[in-house]
């Protein structure tokens, strides 16, 4: 008989010693012989339990975790090829845990369950659907399901997508026309675009596939950051087999058209997830942003009427597609409808993945997931929606995760990051951070931004040592409006507010004090 | 799925090309592969690099030339994005994420213990050439920080006797294939 087990194969498994597991594991069952089916699966996004091993039981999947590489002799005497419930890392069937039934995991469905690269288990688990609906679809057809979903672009500008793949399919059709995926995800705890891409490749090249065939191009481009290497070894590896089965090619689906696409590595510069700033660095060049008119819809990549979209967006459109546009508006509220993938990391006891409907407050997602802080300390800010969004202190906690509520704290939901920080943080070494960061990464495009984030720093150094403070306050303030009003994109127009949240919400950081030691 | 088994750290040690390891035949190979591409040039400076190791300043005027672009356009591009570099680094290259969520669990006290126990800063190489020590802005893994890289391998939830453990590993098995 054989037993099967599943051992996770994403970043954060492997970060935590997963394959040692799976080593230790095949030892112990040579050495019992038992015969090991060993599935390497992706993560279900329940960090804090990772590496999670699953055995297959008469009674269905039961978990164990987190276990540790040096426990695994221990597990497997205590009954683990059995699935013998007798063990402190016991979890039962993990599908149950509060974590999971409590999300509405519309794109994140499969992760944790299937063998990201295996083709058969994806079709199995409702893959491909979406995407044999949308082959039979006229152009129009498509970009009206997508509009009638109401998703918003899931990369932080939250544009309605649309609207986007409207503009880009009115463009004369007699001309090459591309679609170009941004997975450039480099805002600090973000990770769902990693999780598509690694845990459930097909997912992104189905929804790609059918951007192409809304709009009319030919050719996509994957743009995946040099950091996260095992996502472009599954997406190539996924790519080569789709095209095997016709998902990918010169016949998609036998409707006869064309769709290839092609994983494009970036370089380490934050910047290249500005959409103008990605084109151009796939176009060969420094990364620096262009102005805006013309749209990339319009003039694009090569200058070619261009569909960019965020992983996590086109993610979204296989279920669109195969539900239809409207199962997907049900969820939310207000205009920011589906779901949002938040990604809880940072200081937090129950980090991972949580996918739920727009709409649930931010306490629930830090209390209820979350479970607290990781250091046990009481928290004390949040940032929500990567480096450019600002710190939110606890009397904001209770907004509703929705764009419009967000936007009228003048803070956003981004990507969806969510990073916690307990009582130990020293917010006036954040803001400086924010300016820092801000320097190292500017494409050097305009001076608001590439000079500003280097005064920014000096300015605010002056204020933490003291250094006539009230009078660089001022002048921190005017910094900030002049990178808001006088930047061309984000990077500069954006940076001011993390450090304006730290003026406004935490400004006893900015006096020259001792805080608690760091645990 | 075994995506890991190229990615032992003692793999990539033997596998690194020493210093001056390249010809201009080589660089010409790697372009002439790539250079049909549209937007080739990122393709070809990854080939570049992950063959010799760094993108050695010999190689602007050959990729200039094959490209039909001036030698200010492919030394620009090399100098925008960290990722290249223009020298070889130490045996093992250790980045360590210096951003938010990693700042959350203690990042900046690793990156000082880091600095301290290989006595280098940022950019800089070990005197025994063992370690090149660069900054990363995110490595993804941010729920389970502070997270370092050390070839291809990413590491999370490292304390500082966590990475002296690891630096000790590492420089054994370096000395055992010696």
């Amino acid at each position: 008989m054989t037993t099967t087990i599943y051992v996770p194969c994403d970043t954060t498994a492997l970060s935590l010693g997963a394959d040692r597991v799976a080593q230790k594991l095949q030892q112990a069952a040579a050495q019992k012989n038992i015969e090991l089916h060993l599935v390497r699966n992706g993560s279900r996004g329940l960090f804090w339990l990772e590496p999670l091993v699953e055995v297959q039981t008469p009674y269905g999947r039961v978990a164990y975790g987190p276990v540790e590489p040096e426990q695994v002799d221990e597990l497997v005497a205590a009954g683990l090829f059995d699935g013998n419930p007798e063990h402190p890392l016991f979890l039962g069937d993990i599908s149950q845990h509060s974590y999971l039934q409590q999300q509405q995991r519309l794109t994140f469905a499969r992760i944790g369950i299937t063998d990201p690269i295996c083709i058969e288990d994806y079709i199995a688990h409702g893959g491909f659907v979406g995407l044999k609906k949308a082959a039979a679809l006229t152009l129009q057809g498509i970009v009206d399901e997508v509009k009638a979903s109401g998703l918003r672009g899931r990369g932080g500008a939250a544009f309605p997508a649309g609207i986007k793949w409207q503009t880009v399919l009115d463009e004369p059709q007699n001309q090459q026309k591309y679609v170009v995926c941004n997975a450039d995800e480099g805002d600090s705890g973000t990770f769902a675009d990693r999780l598509v891409m690694e845990c459930d490749p097909y997912m992104l090249i189905e929804g790609m596939t059918i951007a192409g065939l809304a709009v009319g191009a030919t050719l996509g481009f994957i743009y995946v950051r040099s950091e996260y290497l095992l996502s472009q070894k599954m997406l190539d590896e996924a790519i080569r087999r789709a095209e095997v089965l016709g998902y990918l090619g010169d016949n998609v689906c036998g409707n006869g058209r064309s769709f290839r696409l092609e994983v494009r590595l970036g370089a380490g510069a934050y910047i290249c997830g500005e959409e103008t700033s990605l084109l151009e660095s796939l176009e060969g060049k420094r990364g620096l942003v262009r102005s805006k008119p013309p749209l990339p819809a319009i003039k694009g990549l090569f200058g070619q009427p261009t569909v960019v979209n965020n992983v996590l967006s086109l993610a979204a459109v296989p279920y669109i597609m195969a539900h239809g546009g409207k199962a997907y508006a049900d969820y939310g509220m207000g205009r920011s409808l589906g779901t949002l993938p938040i990604q809880l990391a940072g200081n937090i006891k129950h980090g991972g993945l949580i996918e739920i409907a727009f709409g649930a407050s931010l306490r629930k997602v830090l209390e209820d997931f979350g479970g607290g802080t990781f250091t046990g300390r009481p928290m004390r800010a949040v940032q929500v929606g990567g480096p450019l969004m600002a710190y939110l202190p606890e009397s904001q906690w209770d907004t509703p995760m929705d764009y419009e509520a967000f936007a009228k704290l003048g803070a956003g939901i981004g990507h969806g990051g969510v990073v916690a920080f307990d009582d130990t943080v020293d917010m006036g070494e954040q803001a400086r951070f924010a300016m820092e960061f801000c320097a190292v990464e500017s494409c050097g495009k305009c001076t608001p931004c590439r000079i500003g984030s280097v005064r920014g720093v000096e300015v605010i150094d002056r204020i933490r040592a003291g250094t006539n403070r009230d009078n660089n306050l001022v002048l921190l303030q005017e910094l900030c409006e002049t990178m808001v009003d006088g930047s061309l994109c984000a990077m500069g127009g954006m940076t001011p507010f993390p450090v304006q949240s730290v003026m406004k919400h935490f400004p006893e950081d900015l006096m020259a004090r001792s805080r608690p030691v760091e645990a | 799925m075994h995506m890991s088994e190229t990615a032992d750290p003692k793999a990539a040690v033997m596998s690194m090309p020493v210093a001056g390891d390249w010809s201009p035949e080589i660089i010409r190979q790697e372009v002439a592969a790539l250079q049909h591409k549209p937007g080739a040039l990122l393709p070809i400076l990854h080939a570049i690099q992950d063959r010799v190791g760094y993108v050695p300043e010999g190689a602007v005027p050959i990729i200039a030339e094959m490209l039909q672009q001036t030698r200010a356009d492919i030394h620009g591009v090399i100098s925008f994005y960290h990722h290249f570099r223009t020298h070889p680094s130490g045996s093992n290259l250790l980045e360590v994420c210096r951003a938010e969520a990693c700042q959350a669990r203690g990042g900046r006290a690793l990156e000082r213990h880091v600095q301290e126990r290989l006595s280098v800063g940022y950019h800089d190489t070990t005197a025994d050439n063992e370690f090149t020590l660069v900054p990363v802005y995110c490595l993804g893994n941010c729920a389970c920080g502070p997270s370092i890289r050390v070839n291809n391998d990413i590491i999370g939830r490292v304390t500082p006797q966590k990475f002296d453990q690891l630096v000790d590993t590492l420089t054994t098995s370096v000395l055992q294939l010696k």
